[in-house]
């Protein structure tokens, strides 16, 4: 018996036993896609921030339309456009050599992701950083820090704390969107409970699934938690 | 291109109409669910502040379960878990005939439940915003427990939790979109539906996209214009706009 069928075998259900191979190989897909993901988004997110608050007035103007469209609308409509919608031109994605990421479920889940997390950590991150006070910005400026040495020094270390707890939640949340990217064939946690469940008909393997998820949700909740404990160590209110 | 756009008209071979019900659809579960999930919340927030361990042990569960597991999830256990145990309640009492789960209900206690899980946390913020004294006064000029939180209590709790119900909204129209995989034809089936019909995914889910986006921003204006309403007698301290 390999390992992964144990957890099955130890709570006494056949389905689980048989299924949960494809069910741990479907956890670490739901891992991949939303660890890289939300880092992804991280990334773009964090640039959106500071260029929507400090950019020329047309990039303001456009990044504001962006994360209102995109937090505006369900991710199961933007993964279905990019994976059935923009998957339609595919004359266009061989000409310029982009059809690898159009034709496969997953890259499709992976940038309908990205594209939709950073559209919502921007907004976190725009808000933590406009609610440092005014007078940090004044007195890296009497210090004589150069815009990009006070963002990097002074506003964004603060501002991150401020940040941390609508972060760990985006995190929870990607989590649990991310099962409707068994929606577009892919096999992630949830892709493989509903395949176990069309198959066998035992509604049991769902509740497996919620448990899964569940445990896994709780463990990040805890760990934000310690990491939350941790950074904020040195202020005066805990 | 352009003549692609007929298929989103009313005339002949067009799915205008057929959107314009989906979006009904759409509408009718996201409001129907809101006061089920609503109250549910306040239930479940009253239970998290009751004294009683037991139902504040409850209250703590059910919160985090349905907090924690998707929501697609979740849909499915109701849909399918409900659909199979009325189905073995009708074979046991010997009626005729089988019994089979409107999805609209199993969709709309779906989407209540996991609402009433996250809005609970916002009526559990606003109660504890509510000072001990307004309680008190009320018991002193002889209202009851029922009568103070009537007239007392939940005229202040609406204009604190607004703000966080509103976003509880805004999140549960975006989540009616998953109805559509238990066949409620909402928006996203029709347009799934048209997609098969026509091989042209980017023209519908394009038009699916900018539906909701309309209804996000007449929500978001609508929002708003109820707190700035709700919170109308707060003016005088500097305005209670946040």
């Amino acid at each position: 018996m390999r390992w992964c069928e144990y957890p099955g075998h130890w709570v006494g259900s056949e389905v689980f036993q048989n299924y949960g191979c494809r069910m741990f190989s479907g956890l670490w897909v739901t891992f991949e896609l939303v660890a890289i993901s939300v880092s992804l988004g991280f990334a773009l997110a964090l640039g959106l921030a500071i260029a929507r608050l400090y950019g020329p007035r047309w990039a303001q103007g456009a990044i504001n339309g962006y994360t209102t469209f995109f937090r505006g609308t369900p991710l199961l409509c933007q993964l279905f456009l990019v994976y059935y919608g923009l998957g339609q031109f595919r004359i266009f994605w061989q000409d310029i050599g982009l059809w690898w990421l159009f034709r496969e479920p997953f890259y499709c889940a992976l940038l309908t992701f990205t594209v939709n997390t950073a559209a919502y950590q921007a907004e976190i991150l725009r808000g933590a950083i406009q609610s440092i006070p005014r007078g940090q910005f004044e007195g890296a400026l009497a210090l004589g820090l150069h815009r990009w040495a006070t963002l990097r020094h002074v506003v964004m270390p603060q501002a991150m704390i401020l940040a941390l707890r609508p972060l760990g939640n985006e995190l929870i949340v990607m989590i649990k969107s991310s099962a409707i990217a068994s929606l577009v064939t892919l096999f992630d946690l949830m892709g493989a409970t509903r395949l176990a469940f069309a198959r066998s008909f035992d509604l049991t393997i769902y509740l497996y699934a919620a448990l899964i998820y569940l445990v896994l949700v709780e463990i990040i909740r805890r760990v934000w938690d310690r990491l939350e404990l941790r950074l904020t160590r040195h202020m005066a209110l805990r | 291109m352009f003549d692609k756009l007929a298929l989103l008209g009313f005339g002949e071979g067009g799915w205008g109409l057929a959107l314009l019900q989906g979006a009904g659809i759409t509408i009718s579960i996201a409001l129907a669910t809101l006061p089920f999930g609503l109250l549910l919340g306040l239930l479940v927030a009253l239970g998290k502040r009751s004294e009683n361990v037991v139902s504040r042990w409850l209250a703590t569960v059910y919160t985090t379960v349905f907090r924690g597991v998707p929501e697609l999830l979740t849909l499915y256990i109701i849909y399918f878990g409900v659909q199979i145990l009325l189905q073995r309640f009708w074979e046991w009492s010997g009626l005729p005939g089988s019994f089979s789960m409107p999805p609209f209900v199993a969709g709309m206690v779906a989407l209540g439940v996991v609402l009433s899980a996250f809005s609970s946390e916002v009526w559990v913020g606003a109660l504890n915003s509510i000072q001990k004294g307004q309680r008190e006064a009320a018991a002193a000029l002889g209202l009851s427990k029922a009568q103070a939180f009537r007239f007392i209590v939940f005229p202040q709790l609406i204009r604190v939790a607004l703000p966080g119900l509103g976003n509880n909204w805004m999140v549960l129209l975006k989540e009616t979109s998953l109805v559509s995989v238990i066949t409620l034809p909402d928006i996203m089936f029709i347009t799934t539906r048209a997609n098969v019909a026509t091989k042209e995914p980017f023209l519908f889910f394009g038009a699916a996209m900018l539906i909701y986006f309309c209804f996000s921003l007449i929500s978001a204006w609508g929002i708003g214009r109820l707190e700035r309403r709700s919170s109308r007698g707060f003016a005088a301290f500097g305005g209670a706009t946040r």
